[in-house]
């Protein structure tokens, strides 16, 4: 039975996650040199691109379809076969592109690792290898049906699946692909800080409904969800914000990073916290991935815009929150603080399986990728930049 | 006084900068320019096809200094501005005629 409210309500998240996706894009081309503004807003748009084309293609079935063993979904909805206008409460086809907008964006995300030295073409097969065995896998073990599901493992809207994936994927390929020419030798400034910000700020925007439109029903847990998601990132941008200001200035780009923290860490526990507890969590996501961000600063790694730093420490820990801080009353679960220390244990299982899994099986594809094709552009046009050298355009004629 | 104009890779400035600075030099002006050379730019290679690209990003920087400085100011210049490949710039020194400074009505007396 269709709800028509909830349909309409869905079909809107479903536009605003969209809409994340080249906001990743612009936060990200905010933060690189100005030779590579392009290229960045591009990576995001092309990374949707393939996602949503392999999606619905198979992508769906492997995610969704059947369970096969607790690992992957079956192929039942190759070709949208049997995906149609009816549903429960909403279309399945609207929950197919709902889902579909998340998988766009995580490919988005990781794009933060090969920033300023990717060869396109080389990224495209990449991010189709990516989505099919990384990204699919894990959407089927937490929403599909598959053994992190069956374990117990809460996930509301894609700690795991989206955030941690894409944070612990980035790091894998930033090693793979090695450091930018000069990285750690010359300044790598953010050439356009307002276009972070207004790339953060559309993130924000979409981030409802991301978290929201995960009830798939417009009601009170939707509700739940869009408060948390707020009050998270407040706090996350203010925690960064004021560690920032002790080390240094209060700088815009450490607020607007401490919010998507603050954003990432609650995506997981958006359906199962209360408002109060999220002000913990967004506090402490914007404390960790600025000291995730100092640290790897500190050991040299070129893991360019802090996908690892941001998306895969906030996740780990919104994960870990969701066992610590889901209340009954919210989720129908009960977390640490309220005795049920057995959640936890679930939550950090299920949290370190896919950090192992994302960081090997990402690792090993971008080698095979590097030995066959080559991530890497030439240092020639690395120094010209991508805007040119990939795409023959430029914003500085 | 001699006009010092160097035209360096964007990437090198920050070091150029702090080794001048080092050496009591911090007056200077500087814009990003676009320029090429006697290579005419860089050529990239795309499945066989040439795609030139002329015209590469640069900063050129401006210093009036003072004559017995500017042998100084061009080691500095050549030593923290190098990479060995092509592209890595110029320096030109031209003579002061005047100079004044905007806040007060004097006139700096100009060396020979």
């Amino acid at each position: 039975m269709i709800d028509s409210g909830a349909t309409a309500f869905v079909l809107i998240c479903t536009a605003m996650v969209m809409l994340m996706t080249p906001g990743v894009g612009l936060f990200y081309g905010g933060l690189v040199r100005r030779k590579n503004f392009i290229s960045m807003i591009a990576l995001a748009f092309i990374a949707f691109a393939v996602v949503a084309l392999q999606w619905v293609i198979f992508g769906y079935s492997l995610a969704f379809g059947s369970d096969i063993g607790g690992l992957i979904g079956n192929l039942d909805y190759v070709f949208l076969h049997g995906v149609g206008m009816d549903g429960d409460g909403i279309p399945d086809l609207l929950f197919m592109v709902f889902q579909l907008v998340f998988a766009g964006l995580t490919l988005a995300i990781v794009t933060s690792a090969v920033a300023e030295r990717v060869k396109l073409s080389s990224f495209i097969i990449f991010g189709l290898l990516w989505t099919t065995l990384v990204y699919d896998p894990l959407a089927h073990w937490a929403w599909g049906g598959g053994w992190a599901a069956q374990l117990g493992a809460l996930d509301f809207a894609g700690g795991t699946v989206v955030h941690i994936s894409s944070g612990f994927s980035a790091l894998a390929l930033a090693l793979v692909i090695g450091k930018r020419v000069g990285f750690g030798q010359y300044s790598m400034e953010p050439h356009n800080i307002p276009m972070t910000l207004l790339g953060g700020a559309l993130l924000w925007f979409g981030w409802f409904g991301f978290n929201a439109g995960s009830a798939l029903a417009a009601d009170g847990l939707a509700a739940n969800a869009f408060v948390v998601t707020i009050i998270a990132a407040a706090a996350g941008a203010l925690a960064w914000l004021f560690a920032a200001w002790i080390r240094g200035k209060p700088s815009s780009v450490g607020m607007i990073s401490g919010a998507l923290a603050g954003l990432v860490a609650i995506t997981p526990a958006a359906g199962f916290v209360d408002p109060m507890a999220s002000i913990a969590i967004g506090a402490v996501a914007g404390i960790i991935c600025y000291w995730a961000l100092l640290f790897r600063m500190r050991k040299g790694l070129d893991e360019s815009l802090d996908a690892w730093a941001v998306h895969g420490v906030g996740g780990f820990w919104g994960a870990l929150a969701t066992g610590i801080f889901a209340v009954a009353a919210v989720g129908g679960v009960d977390g640490l603080l309220y005795g049920n220390l057995g959640q936890f244990v679930i939550q950090l299982v299920d949290a370190a399986v896919v950090v192992l899994y994302a960081f090997v099986v990402t690792f090993v594809l971008a080698k095979v990728v590097d030995t066959a094709l080559g991530l890497r552009v030439s240092e020639e046009e690395e120094y010209v930049g991508l805007d040119i050298a990939q795409h023959g355009e430029s914003t500085q004629l | 006084m001699k006009m010092v104009t160097a035209i360096i890779r964007p990437e090198k400035f920050d070091s150029v900068k702090s080794a001048l600075e080092a050496s009591g030099i911090y007056g200077m002006t500087i814009s990003e320019v676009r320029g090429r050379g006697a290579q005419k730019g860089i050529s990239l290679q795309f499945r066989g096809k040439t795609v030139p690209v002329d015209l590469i990003p640069k900063m050129k920087i401006e210093m009036v200094v003072k004559s017995a400085e500017v042998d100084e100011v061009i080691r500095i210049i050549r030593e923290h501005g190098r990479t060995g490949k092509f592209g890595d710039g110029r320096v030109f020194v031209m003579p002061i005629e005047t100079m004044c400074k905007v806040r007060t009505d004097e006139v700096d007396p100009v060396d020979q």
